[in-house]
């Protein structure tokens, strides 16, 4: 019956002169006719759903946690998930630190000079613990511990601000509204190159400054609140996140987390318009006073001390976005994780695109369709067209059933689930689609030049699906997976990261948390070029080889 | 093997010696027909030449600097490549059956032998011969790529990593192990493909039933779960057999885990007898 239904639209010889916007819809009729006509297939496709939201569903339903909240009875689901904030943008963010503040209402500014900043955090390397540090705590600083000047809109956490800071080892920093982050002077900050720096408010516009000699100053970048309230809350902060230690272990848990603590050594504070009488109150925002303490307790509890005009404040915690993975503290679950089933589908897929070239073979039906249709360029283009686009309505639908369903269960695991924006959302569920459209174009140029299903199948899979894993699982090396994740097929899936990697947070590279080292749409460019590369290959060889 | 002989009641099947013997001729004619096309042979070498070089990649990419705790296994690292390997093993063991089926070639072989276990079964007993000698090569290459390459990067017996070398146990364990694992993977997809027949539904199952569940196993969180995937899929309890580090916290044994393997692989072959004795080709 496929015969009849190519050599319909074009009879005989006309064919070649046919132009050429008849003559490829006409092709991709009989292309399509094919297709739908043999019911392996389209069973094929409807297993790819169905295979893609039971696993997804599955794995989102299941990535449950259980926690013990103060040694009271274990919990689990939501009782598990703490009170976290949201910033500005809706995005999960950390807002724990110790802030030392006073009100300021309409325009001003703040200018502290930062002369040290020390830390410690967890001994992560099993060495004997240090006397007269808390417990189990080493002194060092976390690559962003930070200490500095902020304007906040409130104590609230999750509200917005804007501050300048001098950090761990990335020199001094602008950040706001959590996702912002501009550098400005680089090295570290010490007793001997003190770090001068200042925030001026005027309206929604907070523009932040740094010096090193309180004479010369440079501006390193200005944030737009909008709607910031007349009345702020100005002063100083220090907080320090999770210091987590990748090590390339295999086949085990490679990072280890544990909490620090940051201590910023302030002078030469001075507000604009001068407050008369006003005091500094100090308060740990979000619980990020100093750990080891205990929330709000122990002998170092109280955020900040006070001799004449020298201020010393300690903290932990963090003011960032809350990302994937161990640094954040909290356990996360993204959007794209409910889509673990796209790899099940992607292997039904890439099994009809390649069966829809070599089944020609096998049958010798592929003599039929070029007697029909003598060029072979536009029957490869034709059949490439017709699988790509079934791929992406079976990849379509099986994503949307995939998060609609399983995102509202990862929702009960008691884990945070990492919310994005509907735009992000949007681009994870027709990017997932797109990666399966064109892993089914790849699957059938490779059909077309190997000739073999077999073959084409396994290189198709194998290419996409092991880098994934040896990477993802940590079998080879981090530095080798972040590689084999740039440069292979796999790539392509970068495009279902729901969460930014943010330079300003360290987090841990690893695919099954969503990270990978390309940008989404940059990885889903090396996937095409695969793809397109095979289809070029292809297309030579259809031409040359006789069927 | 024994199954054939008890569901066939054929004397002669029962006593297995080649030569005379329906097994025999059977396995005389499928040895005839895998080394007269160059498929098998290339298949085969490829699966032992991929193996070794991502071993040698994997190895070579990974060092130990100085001053730094390294949880490496090196045994395990320096077989990665059989991660790669056992795609190839796949492939040739679903062809053997299904290329059968695709030319049609599937009803002159039954009509020659209609004893259809014994031609599973020395298609069986032919692929994991094969499977062995080539897992055998692949493997000693990449215990020897291993051997040769991380003394050098840091991962010296000073430093308390063992020699990756057939004279530690748990390497000559972590190796063997990896050849019968090959083997037992062609035998799983031999049955997979012999109930399926077509090479392209056949090796997109097999693949599946590879890479699926270390996947899963990564995405999900429950302990439970975690448990038994760990204890009870193909792949994950197979490779259980390359572990020489940290086996008080695997879930199974590695001579355990290879057994679940095995079962998959019997289960496999099973129900691709029985589904070839009952069916028409």
């Amino acid at each position: 019956m496929t015969t009849q239904t190519t050599a319909q639209p074009q009879p005989g010889a006309t064919t070649d002169d046919s132009p050429r916007g008849t003559g490829f819809g006409g092709l991709l009729r009989a292309e399509w006719t094919k297709f739908r006509s043999v019911r392996g297939w389209v069973i094929g496709m409807l297993l790819a759903v169905v295979l893609m939201v039971f696993i997804g569903v599955f794995a989102a339903a299941n990535s449950s946690i259980g926690c013990q909240i103060n040694g009271g009875p274990p919990k689990t689901g939501k009782a598990c998930v703490p009170a976290i904030p949201h910033g500005p943008g809706g995005e999960v963010v950390s807002d724990s630190f110790s802030f030392v503040h006073q009100p300021l209402t309409g325009n001003g500014s703040i200018t502290a000079r930062v002369t040290s900043m020390t830390g410690e955090h967890a001994d992560l390397t099993g060495r004997p613990v240090q006397v007269g540090n808390g417990p189990g705590m080493v002194p060092g600083l976390a690559p962003w511990s930070k200490a500095g000047i902020i304007i906040k809109q409130g104590t609230r956490p999750g509200s917005a601000y804007a501050a300048m800071m001098v950090t761990g080892l990335n020199g001094v920093r602008m950040q706001y509204d959590y996702t912002q982050d501009t550098p400005g002077m680089p090295g570290k900050v010490s007793a001997a190159r003190p770090r001068w720096l200042r925030l001026t408010r005027s309206g929604d516009t907070i523009t932040g400054y740094d010096s090193a000699d309180g004479v010369h100053w440079t501006r390193v970048g200005t944030a737009r609140l909008s709607g910031l309230p007349a009345t702020v809350r100005i002063g100083m902060f220090a907080t320090s996140p999770g210091d987590v230690v990748t090590q390339n272990s295999f086949g085990g848990s490679s990072n280890q987390g544990g909490p620090s603590q940051a201590t910023g050594v302030f002078d030469h504070v001075s507000l604009t318009p001068a407050v008369a009488g006003g005091t500094w109150a100090g308060t740990a925002i979000g619980g990020g006073g100093p750990a080891g303490a205990g929330p709000g307790g122990g002998p170092s509890g109280t955020p900040f001390t006070r001799a004449g005009g020298t201020f010393t404040v300690t903290g932990s915690g963090d003011i960032a976005p809350v990302t994937p993975g161990p640094g954040s503290g909290y356990p996360t679950v993204t959007v794209e994780q409910s889509l673990a089933g796209a790899f099940l589908g992607l292997i039904a897929i890439v099994v009809v695109a390649a069966m829809f070239f070599t089944a020609e073979y096998r049958r010798g039906l592929i003599r039929t369709t070029l007697a029909a249709t003598p060029r072979r360029g536009a029957v490869l283009a034709a059949k490439a067209v017709v699988i790509g686009a079934v791929a992406f309505v079976t990849g379509l639908i099986a994503a949307v059933i995939s998060v609609a369903v399983g995102v509202p269960k990862e929702e009960n695991q008691g884990q945070v689930l990492l919310t994005v924006p509907a735009l992000t959302e949007a681009r994870v569920i027709v990017g997932t689609a797109a990666v399966l459209a064109v892993a089914a174009v790849f699957a059938i140029a490779l059909g077309a030049v190997l000739r073999r299903s077999a073959a084409a199948i396994t290189v198709a899979v194998v290419t996409v699906v092991l880098p994934f894993l040896l990477a993802g699982l940590n079998i080879v090396p981090s530095g080798v997976g972040a590689w084999l994740l740039r440069l292979t097929p796999t790539a392509g899936l970068a495009i279902q990261q729901s969460i930014p990697r943010y330079p300003q947070v360290t987090s841990v590279l690893s695919p099954v948390r969503g990270y990978y080292p390309l940008s989404p749409y940059a990885g889903f460019a090396v996937l095409c070029l695969w793809a397109a590369a095979a289809l070029g290959l292809a297309f030579v060889l259809f031409r040359r080889r006789d069927a | 093997m024994s199954t054939a002989a008890r569901t066939q009641p054929a004397a002669t099947l029962t006593t297995g010696v080649r030569g005379g013997t329906r097994l025999g001729y059977a396995l005389q004619a499928e040895w005839t027909k895998l080394r007269t096309v160059s498929g098998p042979a290339w298949l085969l070498l490829g699966a032992a030449a991929l193996t070794i070089a991502v071993s040698t990649a994997a190895v070579g990419a990974t060092r130990c600097p100085h001053g730094m705790i390294c949880p490496v296994d090196t045994t395990k690292l320096s077989l990665t490549g059989v991660q790669f390997g056992q795609a190839v093993v796949a492939i040739l063991a679903v062809l053997v059956i299904s290329n059968e089926y695709s030319t049609g070639m599937i009803r002159v072989t039954l009509a020659a032998m209609p004893g259809r276990h014994a031609v599973l079964a020395a298609k069986a007993i032919l692929v994991a011969a094969l499977v062995l000698a080539a897992g055998a090569v692949a493997v000693f290459g990449s215990v020897l790529a291993g051997h040769l390459i991380l003394p050098g990067h840091g991962f010296t017996s000073a430093r308390g990593f063992h020699p990756v070398w057939l004279s530690y146990g748990p390497t000559l364990r972590a190796a063997s192990g990896s050849v019968l694992y090959l083997a037992l993977i062609a035998l799983l997809s031999l049955g997979v493909a012999v109930v399926v027949r077509d090479s392209a539904v056949a090796i997109g199952t097999v693949l599946a039933l590879l890479y699926l569940f270390p996947i899963l196993l990564a995405f999900i969180g429950n302990a439970h779960w975690q448990h038994r995937l760990e204890r009870w899929t193909p792949t994950v309890a197979g490779l259980t057999i390359q572990d020489t580090t940290g086996l008080r916290s695997l879930a199974i044994t590695p001579w355990a885990g290879l057994g679940v393997l095995a079962l998959w692989a019997a289960g496999a072959l099973l129900a691709g007898g029985l589904a070839f004795r009952l069916r028409d080709a």
